[in-house]
């Protein structure tokens, strides 16, 4: 019961925020400013994570295919594919859960526990459209750059350890990724990424949104985010695959 | 004019608003007294929307608070002030952003225009020069102030204000009292003040409400309200001034 009691009110609280804006101005202005919190504030994270991905993931696959039957250029088949299709978008978006979601269910929390959103709502705007819409955009945009990044920088790593250890050259790391590149992975990667960027915003909005009690209540709000941001990731990378490859 | 028609408010199946009609009257300082836990604050939130009724009508100068239609419910919350008792301020933004924020969102002021009305404002509730401090950086009671000049950025017909002497000294806490006089006789607005301390009732109360038990117990005047015979209140008013 308590799930589909959570669900509705999830639905519903989306419904609420499919309304014209207060003031056009006002809610582009928020988008900029989310994107910029959301894209350029996780900038550091992404790039860390990415890196380091590439690198490990390129000693490890070369670890395992050490056989002078199979080429080289192998290696950056696999790893460039498993970036796109898998580790780029879903290890980025669980470690965005983490960094965003958080972030954005202990802001709407405090603000709710502070009585500042029942301040906007006797005012006369849609509060919940007010702030969560502006994050919900920029979640959608800014997810799917930061993949981009993301591939980009992984590719990299994984080029720079493979030099590094002697385990393949960089033309022979391109030269396999080239090999059996294909436009769709690619795509399919951003489907994720704007699925992923869509789930932890929206999920982490809801949760600081009905947050009620202290700060305690808000600390809750925030786990509760992470976690069921992270879950339904993974969930919906399934549902994705099975639908989409 | 705010009129209550039979408001009834159930929580788990404990009634905490039973039957309540009343009318607060434009110009006048409305003020609803009663001891903690006996529905002021539920009775306040239902009358600004941000609790649904059970059964019963509130009616802004005769429009009717329709919580079924989202759109004319924010039509009358726009005419609507509120100092909530935590102050709400908006902690992210300044003491200007906060005062302006109203006006960004309703009204079609260049950036000079509001800048001047909310230097108005802010000279309204006796405040200068604090323009650029965060709530942080000021005092309990400035926040109230502040809360005020937002609340009246906009040219409202209702101001709310929900226990607006907690937490303040007994200086401080005049000062608000005196403050809300001054603005709903200065702009002729209809004020609802929720309290229990008795000095404001003594000092400014004009109609008085006294909800005991989630039930309208006792209306009336100041003057009335001194020489009650009412056992309930009086237990109220003699506890409060001890």
């Amino acid at each position: 019961m308590s799930f589909f009691f959570h669900f509705g009110r999830y639905l519903l609280f989306l419904k609420s925020m499919f309304s014209k804006p207060e003031k056009t101005n006002v809610f582009i202005k928020r988008i900029f400013a989310e994107m910029v919190a959301i894209g350029i504030g996780s900038l550091p994270i992404v790039i860390l994570v990415s890196v380091f991905q590439g690198a490990v993931t390129t000693i490890q696959t070369a670890y395992q295919l050490i056989t002078p039957l199979i080429p080289k250029p192998t290696i950056g088949t696999v790893v460039s594919d498993s970036t796109i299709l898998e580790l780029a978008p879903t290890i980025t978006s669980l470690v965005l859960a983490g960094k965003i979601g958080s972030h954005i269910a202990s802001e709407i929390g405090t603000m709710r526990i502070n009585e500042e959103i029942d301040a906007l709502e006797v005012m006369g705007i849609n509060s919940s459209s007010f702030l969560g819409l502006p994050k919900i955009i920029s979640g959608m945009v800014m997810v799917p750059v930061l993949v981009i990044i993301s591939i980009f920088l992984s590719e990299a790593g994984g080029i720079v350890a493979g030099q590094l250890s002697g385990a393949l050259t960089a033309d022979e790391f391109i030269q396999g990724a080239r090999m059996t590149f294909k436009l769709f992975t690619l795509q399919f990667s951003l489907i994720k990424a704007f699925t992923y960027g869509f789930i932890i915003t929206s999920v982490s909005c809801f949760h600081g949104y009905y947050t009620f009690g202290g700060a305690l209540e808000v600390g809750e709000s925030s786990t509760k985010a992470v976690v069921y941001s992270s879950v339904l990731i993974l969930l919906s990378d399934y549902l994705l695959a099975e639908l989409l490859l | 004019m705010i009129e209550l028609k039979n408001i009834t408010k159930s929580f788990n199946g404990k009634e905490v608003l039973k039957n309540i009609s009343a009318v607060f009257e434009q110009g006048k300082i409305n003020l609803v007294i009663g001891a903690s836990g006996h529905g002021k604050s539920v009775l306040m939130r239902t009358m600004v929307g941000l609790i649904r009724v059970d059964k019963g009508d509130i009616l802004y100068d005769n429009r009717i608070l329709d919580f079924e239609n989202y759109e004319k419910l924010k039509e009358i919350r726009r005419d609507i002030g509120m100092l909530f008792q935590s102050s709400a301020l908006f902690n992210s933004s300044n003491v200007e952003e906060n005062v302006e924020f109203p006006l960004k969102m309703f009204t079609n002021m260049t950036k000079e225009e509001r800048l001047a009305r909310v230097n108005f404002c802010l000279k309204s509730v006796h405040l200068e020069n604090v323009n650029k401090k965060f709530p942080a950086e000021i005092s309990g009671g400035m926040k109230k102030r502040v809360g005020i000049a937002r609340a009246i950025a906009l040219d409202i017909k209702y101001l709310f204000c929900d226990e607006p002497n907690s937490g303040l000294d007994p200086i401080t806490s005049r000062v608000i009292d005196e403050l809300i006089k001054e603005i709903t006789e200065k702009f002729k607005i209809t004020t609802v003040i929720n309290t229990h301390d008795m000095k404001t009732v003594l000092d400014i109360g004009e109609n008085i409400i006294f909800i005991y038990k989630g039930e309208k117990w006792w209306n009336g005047t100041n003057e009335m309200v001194r020489n009650t015979e009412n056992k309930e209140l009086k237990d109220f008013i003699n506890a409060s001034l001890v």
